[in-house]
């Protein structure tokens, strides 16, 4: 059983072809994660990406004596991350299912192989990640800018 | 009875009003929502979207929106947050104390304008109480809208105001409620992320669907963005705005925005006609 | 510039019985102001008689300069316009507003400081009667018109007067503001002086001027009257001092908000706010509330304000504007152009006190011609955004430019 239809409705690959996807899904597992649990832990070999499909997944990071801090929240139709494409494959952030999460995770070694013999794969794909890195980008500068915080502390 | 529900051609300089201070409650670290009462005798009609120029005794006064239900009587809701000396005196009157009252002034959101399509409601931060009437008028008229959308972020979640009311309406089946914040502990069960991120996922007809914005405005103008690229109008997305106001009659020059004179052409602008002056820096 | 050919309704005065106009006015129970020199200046205050008037006295004005000179006759109007308006007197610079007291709940009383007597303006120039008119629309034409302003302005006696001279700073003529005085006055004049006459040609602008008038020796004016004061205005709009092309000036403005010339004379403003404090047309006030030391009773107090100060545009955290490039830049395009959004006039009268009291002579008519001779440039270079929207601010016009 091909998990191609599963790929196929995923909002993060609807630009891509069909026979991408039909790439794709030689890379993909069907998983789950109990509410609670990790996907994946800081410093580990980012080895894989997922593709939400239901549930709802925190991004945190911890410090001593700061306890664990969100910084972004993802729902069904998001993807974690990027870390698996680039350079040391290795999470930056801990993310944990904060509700009983369905996903399709796409291995990463696998992808880096396909787009390897398929320089076309990997251009689509690149640019998919691309754009999310990019909107993660502006979402985190908005992020930092503070705008709601008190009259000291921001511009607006 | 003297209905003050139109500002009045008397003197704005005595024209303010002793009201009482009702009740108060505080909705965050630095939020309180006052309710007050006109003097005996006087009837208060506002529309969703306007302010009232408030005062407590002996410092300047501030415009503030008013954040109740126009359709209901009683004792009119005002939240401020305290961001400096006259609102820090606001924010610390009791019940039974006197506050200078006098509006009520400006523009106000074109709920009619609105029917029969989506109403997407974007509030971030201290932006939520000005529009919160606007809310109370759609929920009392539903039948008048299509689907109606609540987006509305803060920084952390002690930040969120009107928790209790946002439950309720996050339990109706006619109102679509998001709730996001910029940063969280871990223990929030919430979404964390930017407001304009929210609009892809909203559910609504950007086509024909009509926009209210209250936020600070690098956050409005991301969103703008956001709503653009989703495909609505520029004449149909609404913000409001702030600027430095003294007299809110249009006499005192602080609140020009290019040729606008935002107590009297705002707070609440069509985005087609304030777009070429949000971008300019420094306008 | 054409008077009425047959001098219908117009009179003639000789120089000496001003004094029985002025008498006229003061027993009907108005408070006369008019130009007196005082301090190396022409100021407006309170006078009684011709002989206040600043007889044989001229000015000569440029940027940033200003002397009074004697002139070769008496003429008692031989100058332009001083430092100060008449604003003075209908938008004081500093006035209480209302008095509250909480002793008992909180209660707000008008200031009980009414005019003392009604105003009599003596020598209003034309375009001071278009600056009185234009914040007329300020302060009454609103939803809310101001107490303070209507007390002042309502039946205030108004006797303009026609320039004999222009000045070095003035360009009523570009503003369409004058020199001749065409409505808002209860009497106008025009000095009639040479070796023969010094007479005054009396223009009757309302009935209450006509009926101060018939206490007034004075001829029926002739032909002749008529036509030397007609002259007299011409030779005075042919010689301003300054001129601005006025010709869409808004969309103009409008389109250049990122010209480089604001930093070239951001460069040079001090943000002094001499400007707006010279204008007769800058309105912006702060209002202060004061308390005493019971805690019992404020008093609201407005003053005069300028959109140079730092603290004009302030909004929680911080000012709105500040770099003196955005509020030179604030002052002028509200001037010429927002202005007319807003309240449906320009707000520059061409009277030249802003070119003349700039202790650095920055000269409007001149930025107005630096923009208008570089239109569409921007600081910094090309490749800004463009909007095609008419009438909107936008930083560059007529290049390919991807949005």
């Amino acid at each position: 059983m091909t998990l191609e239809p599963l790929l196929r409705e995923h909002p993060f690959l609807t630009s891509l072809e069909p026979q991408y996807l039909a790439l794709l899904a030689g890379c993909a597992t069907n998983v789950r994660f109990g509410e609670g649990s990790f996907l994946f832990r800081e410093g580990e070999p980012a080895d894989r990406c997922f593709l939400i499909r239901e549930g709802k997944v925190a991004l945190e990071i911890a410090a001593a004596g700061r306890g664990p801090i969100i910084v972004q929240t993802l729902a069904a139709g998001d993807v974690t991350g990027f870390s698996w494409l680039l350079e040391p494959h290795q999470w930056q952030f801990d993310g944990r299912a904060i509700e009983p999460v369905h996903a399709i995770a796409l291995g990463g070694a696998c992808l880096r192989g396909k787009c390897a013999d398929d320089p076309r794969l990997g251009f689509e794909l690149t640019q998919l990640f691309a754009r999310l890195a990019i909107q993660r980008l502006q979402a985190t500068r908005l992020q930092l800018l503070d705008v709601y915080g008190n009259a000291h502390a921001s511009a607006v | 009875m003297h209905p003050l529900s139109e500002p009045s051609a008397a003197s704005p300089w005595t024209e303010p009003a002793s009201w009482r201070v009702t009740a108060t409650r505080r909705e965050s670290d630095d939020t309180v929502t006052l309710e007050l009462e006109p003097p005996a005798g006087q009837v208060f009609a506002f529309r969703a979207g306007q302010f009232n120029m408030l005062g407590a005794f002996g410092t300047g006064e501030v415009p503030i929106s008013i954040s109740g239900d126009p359709a209901t009587g009683g004792p009119v809701l005002h939240t401020i947050r305290d961001v400096g000396m006259a609102t820090h005196a606001l924010c610390s009157l009791e019940p039974g104390d006197r506050v200078g009252v006098r509006g009520p002034y400006g523009t106000c959101w074109p709920l009619e304008q609105a029917e029969g399509a989506d109403v997407v409601v974007i509030a971030g931060g201290i932006g939520l109480p000005p529009v919160r009437p606007a809310v109370y008028h759609l929920l009392a008229h539903r039948d008048r809208y299509r689907r109606v959308v609540l987006l509305y972020g803060a920084r952390t979640p002690a930040d969120l105001l009107f928790t209790g009311e946002l439950t309720r309406w996050r339990s109706r089946f006619d109102l679509d409620v998001q709730v996001t914040v910029d940063t969280a502990a871990g223990g929030w069960r919430g979404d964390v992320g930017v407001v304009p991120d929210l609009i892809a996922t909203a559910r609504f007809d950007p086509a024909t669907a009509t926009a209210f914005m209250v936020g600070p405005e690098i956050m409005m103008r991301f969103t703008i963005r956001a709503l653009q690229t989703a495909g609505v109008p520029d004449d149909r997305i609404f913000l409001s705005m702030e600027r430095n106001m003294q007299c809110a009659v249009a006499m005192c020059g602080h609140c020009q925005l290019g040729p606008f004179l935002m107590c009297r052409d705002g707070p609440v602008f069509c985005h087609r006609r304030l777009a070429p002056w949000l971008n300019l820096r420094e306008a | 510039m054409q008077l009425p050919a047959g001098g219908e309704g117009q009179l003639v005065m000789v120089r000496d019985d001003l004094d029985q106009l002025l008498d006229a006015i003061a027993h009907r129970g108005f408070r006369l102001i008019g130009p007196t020199a005082r301090d190396g200046a022409i100021v407006y205050d309170e006078i009684s008689c011709s002989a206040d008037l600043p007889a044989g006295w001229t000015d000569d004005q440029d940027g940033g300069t200003y002397r009074l000179r004697r002139r070769g006759d008496d003429a008692l109007f031989g100058y332009n316009v001083g430092p100060q308006s008449w604003k003075r007197y209908l938008f004081p610079p500093s006035s209480l507003l209302s008095r509250v007291r909480s002793d008992d709940g909180l209660a707000f009383a008008a200031a009980d400081e009414q005019q003392a007597a009604p105003l009599a303006f003596i020598g209003v120039r034309s375009c001071e009667l278009h600056a009185i008119a234009i914040q007329d629309r300020v302060f009454l034409g609103g939803r809310h018109p101001d107490p303070v302003y209507a007390d002042r302005r309502e039946g205030a006696f108004i006797v303009a007067v026609n320039c004999g001279q222009a000045g070095g700073t003035c360009f009523c003529v570009s503003m369409q503001t004058g020199p001749r005085a065409q409505s808002g006055f209860d009497l106008a004049l025009t000095e009639l002086l040479d070796a023969d006459r010094h007479e005054f040609l009396v223009e009757i602008g309302t009935a209450r001027g006509a009926d101060v008038m018939s206490e007034v020796a004075c001829r029926t004016a002739q032909p002749t009257d008529v036509a030397t004061a007609g002259q007299i205005i011409e030779r005075t709009a042919e010689s301003m001092g300054r001129h601005m092309d006025t010709g869409g000036i808004k969309d103009l403005l409008y389109a250049n908000f990122e010209h480089p010339r604001w930093d070239e004379v951001a460069g040079r403003c001090l943000a002094c706010g001499n400007c707006t404090m010279a204008c007769p047309t800058c309105f912006c006030f702060s209002v202060e509330n004061v308390s005493d030391l019971t805690g019992t009773q404020a008093e609201l107090h407005r003053s005069w304000d300028s959109c140079f100060t730092m603290d004009h545009s302030y909004l929680h955290g911080g000012a709105v504007r500040v770099s003196n490039r955005s509020r030179y830049r604030q002052w002028m395009t509200h001037k010429l152009a927002t202005w007319i959004d807003q309240f449906g006039t320009s707000g520059c009268v061409g009277c030249g006190r802003c070119i003349t009291w700039c202790p650095v002579g920055i000269d409007i008519t001149e930025e107005a011609a630096a923009i208008r001779a570089d239109d569409g440039a921007v600081a910094g270079g090309p490749g800004a955004v463009t909007s095609a929207e008419p009438g909107a601010p936008h930083s560059q016009k007529g290049q390919a430019g991807d949005a």
